[in-house]
C-alpha cells in the first residue's frame, strides 16, 4: 500500500506501519504523529531515537525496556503517546508492532 | 583432556548432551551437564496440568535417565560464571575450568516484578501455569471453583511459548463447557500486544476462534500492579480489569545466574549471534534455548532446531572452522483449540505463520494455521515424541532444522516484520 506524506511517498501495510525503514525521515515521522493527533517534541524524538536503536540490535521492546532505559518514566511514555503508547510510538519511529508469533 | 561443561539439563541442555556425547573425542574431551534439579519436566504439559488432561506423573521425570553413560551429570547450584577465566563457581565452592561452555539455563517467571502479584493472594486466587507447582495448584483450585470471572493475562513479552495463554483459555472454553458450567464463567484475555492475535494472517484465519468461544479480548494492557485486595489488575493508562480468578503470565526472565555472572541483558536473557549461536561476548561459549535473546520464540521445538545447528558449530570450533551461520529462528508449535482439535504453525524469524500442508507438501498429513483433529492428535503424539526422540537428540524424520517453504501458502503473505 502506497502513502504520500507532503512530498513523498512511502510503502505502507494495512495498519499504516512503515514497510522499508530507509523510507522513514523526521518528516514522515511527524505526518504519522499527526494522524495520531501527536505534535513531536525534543522529548518524543529521544524516545523515538531510543526504540530505533533497541530495534536494529534485534532487542525486544517493552514497556518495562523503557522504564529501564533512563529516557523516560512509564507515566511519561503514557503522556507523550497516549492510548497505546508503544503501538503509536513504533508506528511514528517506522518500525513494526511489537507483536507475538502468530 | 579438555572440558566441555553445560549449564542446565532442561531440554536444551538435555539434547546438547546427547548430540555432543557420540560426536567429541572420547580420548580428548569429557562432558559434564550440570543441573540444580533432579527433575526433568515436560513442560508443555503443564498447559493440560490445570484441566486435569495430565496427570503429574506423565509431566516429570527422574533427569538422569536422559543422560548419556558417558557425560558427567552433577546436582549442583552454579553460583557463578567467571567468563575471562573460562571458570565456573559451583554453591560448594568447588571450581570447574572448562575449554567450551554451553549456557541453557532457559528462562524463569519472575512474579515479583509486578507489585501485588506473588503476595498474599498468589496460588490463592492469582496463579501461573507456567510452572509444576504453579499447574498443579491451579488444578486443585479449577477442580472446585464455582464460577466467576477468569482473566487469562500476559504480563510482557517476550513469554515461553507465546501462544500457550491463549491455548489455555481455549482449553478454558472447553473445561467448563465439558463441566456444563460454562455459562456461570466470564472469560477474557488481557494482553499488553495489540490482540489475542498480532500477524495478519493468523489474525484473518484464526480470530473467529475467540468470537465463537466467546472470549472477551482486552489489548495494549500494560500491567502496573495487582490490586489483590480488591480482585483488579490495573495498567499504566489506569484501565482497570476485574478478577475472580487471575491466571497470568509472570514477566519471564533469564536465570539469575546470569545476572550474577554479568552476562545478561535487562531481562538476564544472553546476548547470542541468532545465526551461529555463539555468544557476543565470548567467543567459547554458546547458548540455546530459552537462555538466549534471539528474536526468535521461546519453544522447545527451537531448541530442537538450534540444537541440531549448535552441535555441528561445536564441532567446526573446535576444528577451528568458520561457524556456519545456519540458524533461521524456525519453529514448529501446535496450538490446542479446545473440543479436541488443535492448529499447527511453521514459521522463522522472517516468514509469518501460513495456510499450508506439513510435513510433505501438498499431502500433510498436517494442515497449518487450520484447525483439525489430527493436528491435535500429534500434540497429543508429541509428548511420547519427546521423551523418547526429541530430548535423546534423534532426529524427527521429515522436519528440517531450517525451515521448509514447501507446501506453504507464502506468495500474498508478507515476508517482512
Amino acid at each position: 500500500m502506497k502513502k504520500v506524506f507532503i512530498n513523498k511517498e512511502v510503502d505502507v501495510n494495512e495498519e499504516g506501519y512503515l514497510i522499508d525503514f530507509n523510507q522513514w525521515d523526521r518528516e514522515v515521522a511527524e505526518c504519522i504523529a499527526g494522524e495520531c493527533e501527536i505534535v513531536m517534541e525534543e522529548k518524543h524524538w529521544e524516545v523515538i531515537e531510543y526504540i530505533q536503536e533497541k530495534h536494529q540490535n534485534s532487542e525486544p521492546l517493552s514497556i518495562r525496556g523503557i522504564k529501564k532505559s533512563g529516557v523516560i518514566n512509564i507515566k511519561e511514555f503514557y503522556g507523550l503517546f497516549p492510548g497505546g503508547p508503544l503501538k503509536k510510538a513504533t508506528m511514528i519511529a517506522g518500525i513494526p508492532k511489537p507483536k507475538s508469533c502468530i | 583432556m579438555k572440558n566441555l561443561i553445560i549449564l542446565g539439563a532442561g531440554t536444551a541442555g538435555t539434547m546438547m548432551a546427547n548430540h555432543l556425547e557420540p560426536k567429541l573425542s572420547k580420548n580428548d574431551w569429557v562432558i559434564t551437564i550440570i543441573d540444580q534439579y533432579k527433575t526433568h519436566y515436560y513442560q508443555p504439559g503443564f498447559l493440560f496440568l490445570p484441566f486435569d488432561i495430565y496427570t503429574t506423573k506423565q509431566v516429570k521425570k527422574k533427569g538422569s535417565k536422559f543422560i548419556p553413560k558417558n557425560v558427567n551429570y552433577i546436582n549442583t547450584k552454579v553460583d557463578l560464571i567467571i567468563p575471562e577465566e573460562n571458570k565456573i563457581q559451583l554453591e560448594n565452592n568447588k571450581e570447574l575450568t572448562y575449554d567450551l561452555l554451553i549456557v541453557a539455563t532457559g528462562t524463569k517467571i519472575a512474579p515479583g516484578e509486578i507489585e501485588g502479584m506473588d503476595g498474599p493472594m498468589w496460588y490463592k486466587n492469582i496463579f501461573d501455569f507456567y510452572t509444576y507447582e504453579g499447574a498443579k495448584a491451579l488444578r486443585n483450585k479449577l477442580r472446585d471453583w464455582e464460577g466467576g470471572k477468569l482473566v487469562i493475562h500476559i504480563t510482557e513479552m517476550p513469554i515461553k511459548c507465546p501462544v500457550a495463554p491463549l491455548e489455555f483459555a481455549f482449553l478454558a472454553d472447553s473445561y467448563f463447557k465439558s463441566k456444563g458450567m460454562r455459562d456461570k464463567v466470564d472469560i477474557t484475555y488481557v494482553t499488553p500486544l495489540s490482540g489475542a492475535f498480532t500477524k495478519p494472517k493468523a489474525t484473518k484465519a484464526l480470530h473467529y476462534l475467540l468470537e465463537e468461544k466467546n472470549i472477551k479480548e482486552v489489548t495494549d494492557f500494560n500491567i502496573e500492579r495487582v490490586d489483590y485486595e480488591n480482585n483488579k489488575i490495573i495498567d499504566y493508562a489506569d484501565t482497570e480489569v476485574a478478577y475472580d480468578l487471575l491466571v497470568t503470565v509472570p514477566t519471564n526472565m533469564g536465570d539469575q545466574l546470569i545476572e550474577r555472572s554479568g552476562m545478561g541483558d535487562d531481562l538476564n536473557f544472553v546476548p547470542t549471534n541468532k545465526a551461529t549461536l555463539q555468544t557476543r561476548d565470548y567467543e567459547n561459549i554458546f547458548a540455546i534455548g530459552d537462555t538466549t535473546n534471539l528474536p526468535a520464540s521461546k519453544a522447545g521445538s527451537v531448541a530442537h532446531f538450534e540444537a541440531e545447528i549448535l552441535a555441528d558449530n561445536i564441532l567446526r570450533y573446535i576444528n577451528g572452522e568458520e561457524l556456519k551461520e545456519e540458524f533461521d529462528g524456525h519453529a514448529n508449535c501446535f496450538i490446542e483449540t479446545g473440543n479436541g482439535k488443535a492448529l499447527l504453525i511453521d514459521f522463522n524469524y522472517t516468514q509469518e505463520p501460513v495456510e499450508g500442508s506439513f510435513p510433505f507438501p501438498g499431502i500433510g498429513p498436517l494442515s497449518l494455521l487450520k484447525e483439525s483433529r489430527i493436528n491435535h492428535m500429534g500434540k497429543m503424539a508429541f509428548r511420547w515424541i519427546y521423551w523418547n526422540m526429541l530430548i535423546k537428540g534423534i532426529h524427527i524424520p521429515f522436519v528440517s532444522a531450517t525451515m521448509s517453504e514447501k507446501g506453504k501458502k507464502i506468495k500474498e503473505s508478507q515476508t517482512l516484520n
